[in-house]
């Protein structure tokens, strides 16, 4: 990949930037269009996109697989924990209303904020994983 | 206006179908259903859904075009010229897209406030949404009402989503990871 020079140096350019508007469309799913799964999807094409211009290797060091993995069931986990998180507070299942007794709204946007996170944080890591799977693997003939 | 470019939209979107239909190599295919997608991302857009346009393009013309093309680097890139013309695909084919093209004759028209799926629900959602006149948030108070659907009053649905995300990801994980020994040393692409 030493002869791509263009593509290497506009990947550079461009890369933070999608980094950043995944998590522009992350937090901002309460106000404009996107939300969790949206933003995890652009965040790991970000991370695609370094994979396949500077090689697996490179992108297997800037997001090791092991922690990958971890984060693709920390992402349920954080759903599921606000669920029991409402729960333990007075509350049903995922009823973020719960959350804050003395305004039910605020209560709502912290937990859609959290929920919309896990799914952000499962969305990307499977997303990544599936392609580093794919990527890895010698060609069969 | 809108109109023109709904018909341009729907033809390039026929069109790409065709060509896809009628390509040999799976590379330049594959190339095409991305841009099938982005055309369907915009014409999500034109009928105001942009939440499922930005999926839409996100999922279909970005991820799952990389990952056929990962798919392809694996397998082949050209397609066996089929033996024969199989008619009984053709025929179910056929009879399923006429019962479906019949089936909208009966779909209640575009954009109407007085269709039913804005009577039911709807208006309980935009309610919940507004603030009222103190200015105070009533239930759910998020702007996006796709989001507090989404993420509220479906929310066991976008738990289930992402569980089934979850085992997509162990599912691929257990059938295509390479042992352990062979990890450190080589990664070839």
């Amino acid at each position: 990949m030493k002869l791509h020079s263009i593509l290497r140096v506009v990947s550079k350019l461009l890369i933070p930037y999608i980094l950043l508007f995944a998590l522009y469309v992350q937090f901002h799913g309460d106000y404009g269009p996107g939300g969790g799964f949206q933003a995890g999807v652009i965040f790991a094409a970000g991370i695609i996109l370094y994979a396949m211009v500077f090689g697996l290797r490179a992108a297997r060091s800037v997001a090791p697989p092991k922690a990958v993995e971890t984060l693709i069931a920390l992402g349920v986990l954080i759903f599921l924990g606000t669920g029991l998180v409402t729960m333990l507070m007075g509350g049903n299942f995922l009823d973020y209303s719960a959350l804050d007794h003395h305004n039910p709204s605020h209560g709502q946007h912290l937990g859609i904020l959290i929920v919309e996170l896990g799914v952000g944080i499962t969305v990307a890591a499977v997303m990544v994983l599936i392609f580093f799977a794919f990527a890895g693997r010698e060609r069969a003939r | 206006m809108t109109q023109i470019v709904d018909i341009m939209l729907l033809t390039l979107l026929a069109c790409t179908a065709m060509v896809v239909l009628r390509m040999r190599s799976l590379w330049a295919a594959v190339m095409l259903t991305g841009i099938y997608s982005f055309l369907g991302a915009g014409w999500m857009l034109i009928l105001d859904a942009p939440d499922v346009a930005f999926t839409e393009a996100a999922v279909g013309a970005g991820i799952a075009t990389v990952l056929m093309l990962s798919t392809l680097a694996l397998t082949g890139t050209e397609m066996k010229p089929p033996q024969a013309v199989s008619w009984i695909p053709l025929l179910v084919v056929t009879i399923t897209g006429g019962a479906l093209v019949y089936g909208t004759l009966d779909m209640p028209p575009y954009g109407d406030p007085g269709n039913p799926v804005h009577l039911h629900l709807a208006p309980e959602y935009i309610g919940d949404s507004v603030r009222n006149l103190e200015g105070q948030p009533t239930k759910v108070g998020i702007q996006n009402i796709v989001t507090s659907v989404l993420a509220s009053y479906r929310g066991y649905d976008t738990l289930g989503e992402t569980v089934v995300i979850f085992t997509a990801g162990v599912g691929v994980l257990i059938l295509m990871r390479k042992p352990e020994s062979r990890e450190a040393g080589d990664d070839t692409q």
